[in-house]
């Protein structure tokens, strides 16, 4: 019996409860029987006996769990396997880096969504798992639903990745396809985004290139050049004019923002992408594009956000950790 | 077809249509002028005014050219070839007139081996930002990272934003 705690219980935590709960048989074949037996927000808890479908309802109707005990309380004494860490991320790494050192010294793996502590202690945290014989999983860091990280390790594992390009930030594409299609003011689309939810009401962590820069930093440790924040050259999309679409496309570019590891350079910043270049994609999309020694340049797409998108990128890691390879 | 970089420097008489006739023969040949520079602070002992005039054009059309402009009697003083192998766009938005966008511009060219072969500049407003696209050409991928290297300074100093484009392999 495999058992789970959740830790942040907010769209992605409750997202990936939500998918065991719906997809159990699935699972259950390929890994085995589990159980969740904690899960905690920010002030609440609910651990021991319990169905995860009324904590669910109880989360949604009343916005917490049926026990004032803490997180940090569940990460170092509750009855669990795997820590799913979803709370929500901070720059410096936050609440989320105890929780999972408390949880990887204690012998139990960790599946995270949170960037925090990754980008903050990338080396020590993996170091710490593999003291302790256990896994630290983090796919969905990176680019939702579509596989960044698996596939640098696992599948590209052998290969040399001499640069990984790629969109990791859907509010940005989004707002800069608008501008590109529309004919608009950066200011007016962005307006638009933040009605139709795909922008924040602030809106800086997305459109300075923080966040898509915080990816950059995993994703650089993940193919082994050493990196922290600060080593990432960032530039936003706030100075975009409508009319540098219309130049650009005189020469057959459309601009993105894009984020680029290789071992010379860390950058995050609007580029000039071809209109017949697989990066060239609209909407709130992501992509990769990995560029390897003997496996020529692959590429990657899909959704980079949302509840459903993010849980699936959580259950892959959980595959992984249980039957992986088998 | 290789498409090569002349540079060339002419004397000509200071009074109008001498340009003209130097022009000429070489948009006949297909040429395509990238800059014009009347030297006008150097005038010859014999009142001849240098003027400086590069354009692009085929590389097997260059001694005709030569050979054209010589039997229509003008005086050429010198003579750079440098063939073209490496171009890329970049596009830059900003205050790019207030801040000398030939300036800006002339500083990828430091020792002729890269230049500015294209431009189209779009101002929507007099005090809003501009956004220009230019296509610099160059003599080898080397010179042409060195060419964007200058670029990037001068862009920084003049808080001007320059996006790069993510296919070609320069950087
Ligand atoms: N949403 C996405 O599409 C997406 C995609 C990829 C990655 N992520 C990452 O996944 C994580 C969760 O995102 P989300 O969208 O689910 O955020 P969210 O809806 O804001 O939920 C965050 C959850 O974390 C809890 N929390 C906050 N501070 C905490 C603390 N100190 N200790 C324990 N729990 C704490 C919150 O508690 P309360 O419920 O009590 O407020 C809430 O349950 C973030 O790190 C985010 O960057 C999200």
């Amino acid at each position: 019996m495999i058992k789970i705690a959740i830790v942040g219980f907010g769209t992605v935590g409750q997202g990936f409860a939500e998918l065991l709960i719906r997809k159990r048989k699935e699972i259950e074949k390929a890994v085995g029987k589990f159980k969740i037996t904690a899960i905690a927000d920010s002030k609440s808890s609910i651990s021991g006996e319990f169905s995860p479908s009324d904590a669910l309802k109880m989360k949604r109707e009343t916005g917490r769990l049926r026990d004032d005990v803490s997180a940090t309380e569940i990460v170092r004494n509750a009855e669990y396997d795997v820590l799913i860490e979803a709370s929500v991320t901070k720059i410096g790494g936050g609440d989320g880096v105890e929780y999972i050192r408390q949880a990887l010294k204690r012998g139990k793996h960790v599946i995270t969504s949170n960037k925090g502590p990754i980008v903050a202690d990338f080396d020590g945290l993996m170091k710490l798992a593999e003291k302790n014989g256990v896994k630290l999983m983090y796919e969905a860091t990176v680019g939702g639903a579509m596989p960044v990280i698996k596939l640098a390790r696992k599948y590209l594992a052998l290969c040399e990745i001499e640069s990984v390009k790629g969109i990791f930030n859907g509010t940005c594409n989004y707002i800069l396809s608008r501008m590109e299609e529309e004919k608009l003011p950066y200011e007016q689309v962005l307006k638009e985004a933040q009605e139709l939810g795909y922008a924040e009401a602030d809106p800086t962590y997305d459109v300075e290139g923080i966040d898509a820069a915080m990816k950059l930093v995993i994703i650089a440790n993940t193919i082994g050049v050493r990196a922290r924040y600060e080593d990432v050259e960032v530039t936003g999309i706030t100075q975009i004019t409508p009319e540098a679409f219309q130049v650009a496309a005189e020469k057959g570019y459309t601009i993105r923002l894009i984020a680029e590891v290789s071992k010379e350079k860390l950058r995050v910043s609007p580029r000039l992408v071809p209109k017949y270049h697989p990066l060239s994609i609209r909407g709130t999309m992501n992509a990769a594009m990995f560029k390897t020694d003997t496996a020529g340049n692959i590429f990657v797409v899909g959704r980079g956000a949302g509840k459903e998108e993010t849980a699936s990128a959580i259950l892959s890691d959980f595959y992984e950790i249980y039957a992986g390879s088998r | 077809m290789s498409e090569v970089l002349i540079t060339l420097i002419v004397e000509l008489e200071d009074r109008p249509g001498q340009l003209l006739k130097v022009l000429q023969p070489i948009s006949a040949l297909g040429g395509n002028i990238v800059g014009i520079i009347h030297q006008r602070g150097k005038k010859t002992p014999l009142n001849r005014l240098p003027v400086e005039i590069s354009f692009k054009i085929d590389g097997s059309k260059v001694e005709n050219l030569i050979k054209e402009l010589k039997s229509l009697g003008i005086v050429i003083r010198s003579f750079n070839e440098v063939r073209l192998t490496a171009t890329t766009s970049v596009l830059l938005i900003g205050h790019l007139i207030h801040t000398d966008i030939s300036d800006t511009i002339s500083s990828i060219d430091s020792d002729g081996e890269a230049e500015c072969v294209e431009m189209h500049v779009s101002m929507p407003e007099i005090s809003g930002p501009s956004t220009a696209i230019i296509t610099i050409s160059a003599s080898g991928e080397e010179k042409l990272k060195e060419a964007l290297e200058k670029l990037r300074e001068v862009c920084r100093r003049k808080e001007i934003m320059i996006i790069e484009p993510v296919n070609e392999e320069l950087i």
